[in-house]
């Protein structure tokens, strides 16, 4: 992957200046990134504050498997940057457009196919400066691995989607890319292979992928030479060539067309959850995350899903909510005390409502 | 003292009769046992930090959730405090009970109410054992990651109140990273289910949030961990050096050789004695500092980290290294280290853990630093670290009995704080703010970004009634006590009072 050179441009003073202008006039903020993410969750409507000019690595020190990033940084340029170095973003964010920032990965807090082995974007937050409703720069979290001082803000915001305040910087925990790898196919029915991944599960292999689709086991191995090689040999089946978990990843593989009143969903279910009952052929879902993420193209409706997985511990969310058959909330709706409690914070945080309004739920 | 809790500083409290919280409790809450003579109290006087010791108003000890719910409904309406306690083992000071508050005892609560080893995960209620988790889930092959040295003592809901560590961090996470569902019940005494088995929530992630705060926000009555297949094999190799300069820069070439080591431990010359002649763990007593490096994974990969590890520590200067033949030996090393802390107590009659965390670069600046502290005060400080993930435990060495010195440890410990926040790091990695460290908060965190913590808190405890005085500090003890921040020369709040 060729790549330019990071911009390096600090513009977090005019950013807290139209928060702050924004609070006053009680105007809506629609944050925006590289804009590739807008399908994910509620449409907002706003004055754009445009964060992509915000770029560039503060600081990395890959001896402290550290970096610390501005919130509009090229999230391939960042990649590019810690390849070099023979590091990663462990949890491998999803991208769906060039121009996703590092700052609309870590709000949406999506994660790749690594997730339930390396852990989800939060996990690999260790700090972040925050513009907060009055338009101030506040540092929480740190540059260290280890940090109990105070409530964890920083995870708080990874995943609320911009709606409590304005991520600016971000240090992540970065760690080495593995010295080996191997994907590999087996072919196995759905039943044998979630079989064969609980099996798997229990033993310490250096598995880092798993899923499953069209009568096939796709498997990724990352770790040692050694461990890797012998992974290998025991579970035999076909190469796979690893582009696979990027398309998979980001949406680029021809399962994530959908047809005509389709819709995209992803379930997030416990592990080793059986194959639930709805009517929706095997072809139209693939298992991600060893069984625990599963996408579904459908034309069902979202009570049907979302109960479905509400009875084995999960919940549902709408990827295309804007597309005709797609759901007005794209969101598993909370529970009342639960929402009383969101409600609370985001009265707190964001007593105007000018953090991307509706983006998550209408009602914050 | 200023540790204990000053309503001038940390805020008022509602003044209610003793006996008439207790009658009011006893009827509301008939069936729970509730302590109030003054020698049933004494033991629950303090936690793991036994220099500050405060008698509770009333002891609830609570087995049945529907008792803690009821408890927590009456105190609401009473407006009087409640500090939630597990095992107590805390170093902190986050369960130090209030003489106006009810300390809530959730020991009772030891279930493990289900292991499940397809999903690896573990079910458990807040008062079971660190390590019983993990013997539980032992005969499926599965552990819990986090090891807090406590382990054998301390209790999982303690460990997600202070996002407990442990020697395996750097690689296995915090409780934070292993931690799947929490069930709160708030302080109006709603149930809440924070997480859940699978791997991610709609809406904000308060599991996030809940894990670390120190019971500010609710009280955990159930908690689901996630399990690990346990490593194949795991070794240790123990190099020496004549410099613990050359110690902690072997430390960032381990990890610049891509390497993660399952736990990465350095110890300084007297903890190196003091653990020494405790557990005879046979460390060198000619070095000025030994790393102790354990590599756990698949066989071949292990073997292979090893020559890699070795190869390093050579090259970084190691006067000696030997790698441990059996797991006899691995324990053995591993001992000293674990022991570290009563090791350096029988040295001394008193000593002062703390728990700073610095980018490792630092390292050796803020070692000199302790060093010259050590020096002006007269006290010795043995230096225990994680070294993997930058988590410091200073000992500061003291006897309580000789007028002054707890105040002189308690300075200097301080100070090793202020040294730890000026080189970019945290004045708590593990052991949390509790009331221990609630001035040092003013240092690290500037009044903008208090105010943000209790705005935090609002959200969930608008009357303050959970834990008051711990975690985050008021503006006017920041006023009084902080090094308060000045940004601009623009005095930060001059409304508020400085006593």
């Amino acid at each position: 992957m060729t790549e330019q050179a990071i911009a390096d441009r600090d513009i977090a003073d005019a950013l807290c200046e139209q928060v702050r202008s924004a609070y006053d006039a009680r105007t809506p903020l629609r944050i925006v990134g590289g804009d590739t993410r807008a399908f994910y969750g509620r449409p907002v409507e706003g004055q754009a504050l445009q964060m992509a000019e915000h770029s560039g690595i503060v600081s990395y020190d890959p001896v402290e498997l550290v970096v610390t990033v501005r919130a509009g940084t090229r999230l391939s340029a960042l990649q590019a940057e810690l390849a070099e170095h023979h590091q990663m973003l462990a949890f491998e964010p999803p991208m769906f457009g060039a121009a996703s920032t590092v700052g609309g990965a870590v709000a949406t807090g999506l994660s790749g196919p690594r997730r339930p082995w390396a852990g989800a974007a939060r996990d690999f937050v260790l700090g972040t400066r925050i513009i907060t409703q009055e338009g101030k720069l506040l540092r929480f979290g740190g540059e260290v691995m280890k940090n109990v001082a105070g409530y964890d803000l920083s995870r708080l915001m990874a995943g609320a989607q911009g709606t409590l305040g304005v991520l600016a910087d971000i240090s992540f925990k970065v760690l080495p890319i593995p010295t080996a790898t191997h994907s590999l196919r087996l072919s196995l029915e759905l039943g044998e292979a979630l079989n064969k991944l609980a099996e798997l599960g229990r033993k310490p292999l250096p598995i880092t992928a798993a899923a499953w689709h069209h009568g096939e086991l796709l498997l990724r191995l990352e770790g040692g030479k050694s461990s890797v090689n012998a992974t290998q040999e025991r579970l035999g089946g076909e190469p796979l060539d690893a582009g696979f978990w990027r398309e998979l990843r980001d949406h680029r593989h021809a399962f994530f067309t959908c047809s005509e009143g389709q819709a995209l969903w992803r379930l997030s279910l416990p592990p080793n959850s059986p194959p639930l009952a709805l009517d929706i052929p095997e072809t139209d879902i693939f298992y991600d995350w060893a069984g625990s993420q599963r996408w579904v193209k459908t034309a069902l409706d979202a009570d049907t899903l979302r109960d479905a997985c509400q009875s084995v511990g999960g919940h549902a969310t709408c990827y295309t909510p804007h597309a005709q058959g797609g759901a007005a909330e794209p969101f598993t709706p909370l529970n009342a005390v639960v929402e009383k409690y969101h409600r609370n914070l985001k009265a707190e945080l964001d007593v105007h409502g000018i953090f991307n309004p509706g983006r998550l739920y209408a009602a914050f | 003292m200023n540790i204990l809790f000053d309503e001038r500083l940390d805020g008022e409290l509602v003044q209610r009769d003793k006996s008439e919280v207790l009658t009011d409790l006893q009827q509301a809450v008939p069936d729970m046992t509730l302590l109030y003579r003054e020698e049933d109290l004494r033991p629950f006087e303090c936690d793991g930090l036994a220099a500050y010791r405060v008698l509770p108003m009333l002891v609830a000890m609570p087995d049945k959730l529907e008792q803690v719910q009821a408890l927590l409904k009456r105190c609401h309406a009473l407006g009087v405090p409640v500090v939630t306690r597990g095992a107590g083992t805390g170093l902190s000071g986050g369960a130090l009970p209030l003489e106006r508050g009810v300390l809530l005892v959730m020991s009772r609560f030891a279930q493990i109410i289900k292991v499940d080893p397809d999903a690896r995960l573990a079910r458990v209620q807040p008062g079971v054992r660190n390590l019983a988790i993990s013997e539980a889930a032992a005969p499926y092959g599965l552990y819990y990651a986090p090891d807090p040295s406590s382990q054998i003592a301390c209790s999982i809901g303690g460990n997600v109140a202070e996002n407990a560590g442990g020697v395996h961090c750097l690689k296995y996470g915090l409780t934070v990273h292993n931690v799947m569902r929490v069930d709160v019940l708030t302080i109006a005494g709603e149930h809440m289910t924070l997480g859940a088995e699978s791997l991610d929530t709609p809406g904000f992630d308060l599991l996030a949030l809940i894990n670390g705060s120190e019971g500010m926000l609710g009280v955990i009555t159930e908690i689901t961990v996630k399990l690990l297949p346990k490593p194949e094999t795991a070794k240790v190799l123990m190099a020496s050096f004549d410099d613990v300069e050359k110690a902690g820069r072997a430390v960032g070439d381990i990890i610049a050789a891509g390497i993660i080591p399952g736990g990465l431990e350095m110890m300084d010359k007297l903890a190196i004695k003091a653990a020494e002649d405790f557990v005879n763990a046979g460390y060198p007593l000619d070095a000025e500092a030994i790393l102790l490096c354990e590599l756990d994974g698949v066989e071949a990969d292990v073997d292979d980290d090893c020559d890699t590890v070795r190869r390093v520590l050579e090259k970084a200067g190691a006067t000696q290294i030997q790698q441990a033949r059996d797991d006899a030996e691995r324990a053995k090393f591993w001992a000293g280290r674990k022991n570290a802390f009563p090791a350096v107590g029988r040295m001394s009659p008193d000593y002062y853990c703390m728990d700073g965390t610095i980018p490792r670069r630092e390292l050796p600046r803020v070692l000199k630093g302790i060093a010259a502290l050590s020096e002006e005060s007269g006290l010795a400080v043995a230096n225990v670290f994680h070294a993997g993930d930058g988590n410091m435990h200073p000992l500061i060495l003291f006897d309580a009995n000789q007028e002054g010195q707890l105040g002189l440890a308690e300075e200097v410990g301080g100070k090793i704080l202020e040294l730890c926040v000026a080189a970019g790091g945290s004045i708590t990695g593990e052991h949390g703010v509790g009331r221990e460290k609630i001035n040092q908060m003013c240092s690290q965190f500037q009044p903008h970004e208090i105010s943000i913590f209790h705005a935090l808190k609002a959200a969930f405890d608008p009357q303050r009634l959970l834990n008051p005085g711990k975690n985050i500090p008021t503006l006017a003890r920041c006023a009084e006590f902080g090094a308060m921040h000045v940004h601009n020369n623009e005095l930060p709040h001059p409304e508020l009072p400085r006593f």
